[in-house]
């Protein structure tokens, strides 16, 4: 983008929303940031998005689990090889309990990683390009237009029944950091 | 002016902007009431912490411990507070990946008892060392020998699945409070609460890509969680099963205590969510429906635990085996009887009141029904505990076992501390959750002309 200030528009109403984000997409704006108090399946397809790849993060960190789960027991049995209880000394059948606790261990924290890194929290900016209503009962959609379609982006939001539309929001960001 | 559009299974909700309304309200400052409570809490707390100091300073000679019951009250404790954690895992990612659309009200404050229950009981293993100051011996760390703990012991599993649990409940519970703590920032004018949230909501906006990413990981960390909340006391119950004793050494103990687990933790969760909703007047949040879908659960755990209790007597009987029938006709008419009743009335009598729609959406009813049932189901590992250790083997070992003051303290202690952090908790981080409430209420409309959008369907 060209660094240009961006707008934002204020709604009310999730179909005033999905029309402004369709709208804006059919005119070739498709970077566009919505802001809603809760997930909503319909602004997800307004917004043509796929499946979030954080289920990587998952598989990959679910397997290290796994595998660290039964090396650890595994390294440690025949570091100082003890037979207790006339056992073999890698006792599968136990390790399995280790294994499965390790997977869902780094599983789970790899998870919570995925989500920080794909979302890119924590965002440490500050909240300007944001309004406090957006948690509770407000959407916003914020898009950048290129400076010669910026009277017609700001026409969208308008006709699609924002109740305001904020202009500069950048600028605004840049003057109260 | 159109008609609203209510929510099925919240009615009572008007808007998204009612449940900011009444959520956040929970985080204004506190009345007297609230610190007079809180003041008791820390008071019992202080006594039990004085009780365990006394016995680090005295040495576990202050307790009923001695040989053959080396295992008492606060193993007991530690199997009923591991036990009250698994229903907050169960309504927060079994019953979501189930998608029970009356879940979201309720299960914030099932997952903050999970998470405080488990911190609770945490404690106890630590608590019942002889030498509480070397409790790394627990970890899977080499001993000045490079020698490693035995991986083939259950204590040393149950050290994995109860690190683990804390581990992934608490993530699990800060993480998806994310949105609602953000919630809680943009409402807040007092300068502390909004460092905090600001700090726990890690500048959450809400744009479309931080709900994608977030839902997802949602979704794998309730996967995650859920056959968890089934193996960690499978493992508590191996603790006993993978021993000798009589009375212990059983493969019905994993899915046994599994439900037992799941039975008294939904009970704790009735019985704490009924004086919040009382309290701060949340009966839109909290309806009927929900105290009788809960009630079903309890009466289906119930079942299986009376049931497993029916079959532990049938197989002690059928194995021919005698100290196995003598250890169970002792639990009934022996020294313990009186324990053993108490858990058979609380457990498997009292809880078949629920077969009665009357009683499972009488609030009343329910919640003294639900403080029976964690009665009941601390003396059911009482019983299994103490019973089996008294009389084992031999005849010239038993000896019975009686806990002192200071057991009893530690165990009134270990409520205060639970109650403690749940009391912090209430009045400082949402307890409700915001957002996903939302999720299940029609949303907000320009256009309202009674049509569906699909958002609510979809």
């Amino acid at each position: 983008m060209s660094g240009q200030a961006g707008m934002l528009g204020v709604f009310d109403g999730v179909d005033a929303l999905i029309v402004a984000i369709e709208k804006l997409r059919g005119a070739g704006l498709k970077r566009l940031v919505v802001y809603s108090p809760a997930p909503d399946h319909s602004i997800e397809h307004a917004l043509h998005q796929g499946p979030s790849p954080v289920r990587l993060f998952t598989l990959v960190g679910g397997l290290t689990g796994a595998a660290a789960g039964f090396a650890l027991p595994t390294w440690v049995s025949l570091d100082w090889p003890l037979v207790t209880g006339g056992k073999p000394i890698i006792s599968l059948p136990a390790w399995v309990i280790i294994g499965f606790e390790m997977t869902v261990l780094i599983g789970a924290l790899s998870t919570v990683l995925g989500l920080f890194v794909l979302a890119r929290l924590p965002y440490r900016k500050p909240l300007v390009i944001y309004d406090p209503s957006f948690s509770t009962d407000r959407y916003g959609i914020h898009v950048a237009p290129p400076a010669e379609r910026v009277a017609e982006a700001r026409s969208i939001l308008r006709d699609a029944g924002a109740l305001e539309v904020r202009e500069n929001v950048q600028e605004v960001a840049r003057a109260s950091a | 002016m159109a008609t609203v559009i209510r929510s099925e299974t919240h009615p009572g909700i008007e808007s998204y902007g009612n449940v900011n309304r009444d959520v956040l309200r929970l985080l204004e400052k506190p009345g007297r009431g609230y610190f007079t409570l809180l003041g008791v809490v820390l008071a019992v707390l202080a006594a039990a912490v004085f009780a365990f100091g006394s016995m680090v300073v005295l040495g576990i000679g202050l307790t009923g411990l001695t040989s053959p019951v080396g295992w008492g009250v606060f193993i007991t404790t530690f199997v009923f507070w591991v036990g009250i954690a698994h229903s907050g895992t169960l309504i927060s990612a079994v019953l979501y990946l189930f998608r029970a659309r009356w879940r979201q009200s309720i299960y914030r404050a099932a997952e903050a008892m999970t998470v405080f229950a488990v911190l609770t009981a945490g404690l106890f293993p630590i608590i019942h060392l002889g030498r509480p100051w070397v409790f790394y011996y627990l970890l899977p760390l080499p001993n000045q020998r490079q020698l490693w703990p035995n991986f083939r012991g259950p204590l040393l599993w149950d050290v994995f699945a109860i690190g683990t649990y804390l581990t992934v409940s608490a993530t699990f519970f800060l993480v998806g409070m994310i949105p609602d703590v953000a919630a809680a920032r943009d409402a807040t004018t007092v300068k502390w609460r909004k460092q905090l949230y600001t700090l726990l909501s890690f500048g959450w906006r809400g744009t479309n890509d931080e709900w994608r990413h977030f839902t997802r990981a949602y979704l794998y960390l309730a996967a995650f969680a859920t056959p968890l909340v089934l193996s960690v006391h499978s493992v508590v119950s191996w603790d006993f099963a993978v021993s000798i004793v009589p009375g212990w050494h059983t493969t019905i103990f994993a899915p046994y205590f599994v439900a037992g687990a799941i039975f008294s933790g939904l009970a704790m969760v009735v019985t704490i969510v009924i004086p919040i909703r009382k309290i701060f007047r949340l009966e839109a949040y909290f309806t009927p429906r929900h105290f009788d879908a809960m009630s079903k659960l309890i009466l289906v755990t119930g079942m299986i635990v009376f049931f497993a209790y029916g079959s532990e007597y049938f197989i002690a009987w059928y194995s021919v085996e005698t100290p196995e029938r003598a250890a169970f006709w002792n639990r009934a008419f022996g020294d313990y009887w009186w324990a053993t009743w108490i858990m058979l009335t609380c457990n498997g009598i009292i809880p078949m009141m629920l077969w009665s729609k009357k009683v499972r959406t009488n609030i009343a009813a329910l919640f003294t029904i639900t403080i029976f049932i964690n009665i009941g189901m601390w003396f059911e590992r009482y019983v299994i505990i103490i019973t089996s250790l008294a009389r084992e083997y031999e005849p010239w070992q038993w000896r019975s076992y009686m806990p002192s003051w200071v057991e009893m303290t530690i165990l009134a202690g270990s409520f205060a501390w639970f109650l403690m952090w749940f009391l912090l908790f209430l009045r400082i981080l949402p307890a409700v959750s915001v957002a996903e409430l939302k999720e299940v209420l029609p949303p907000p409309l320009r256009l309202r002309r009674g049509t569906k959008t699909g958002a609510q369907e979809a």
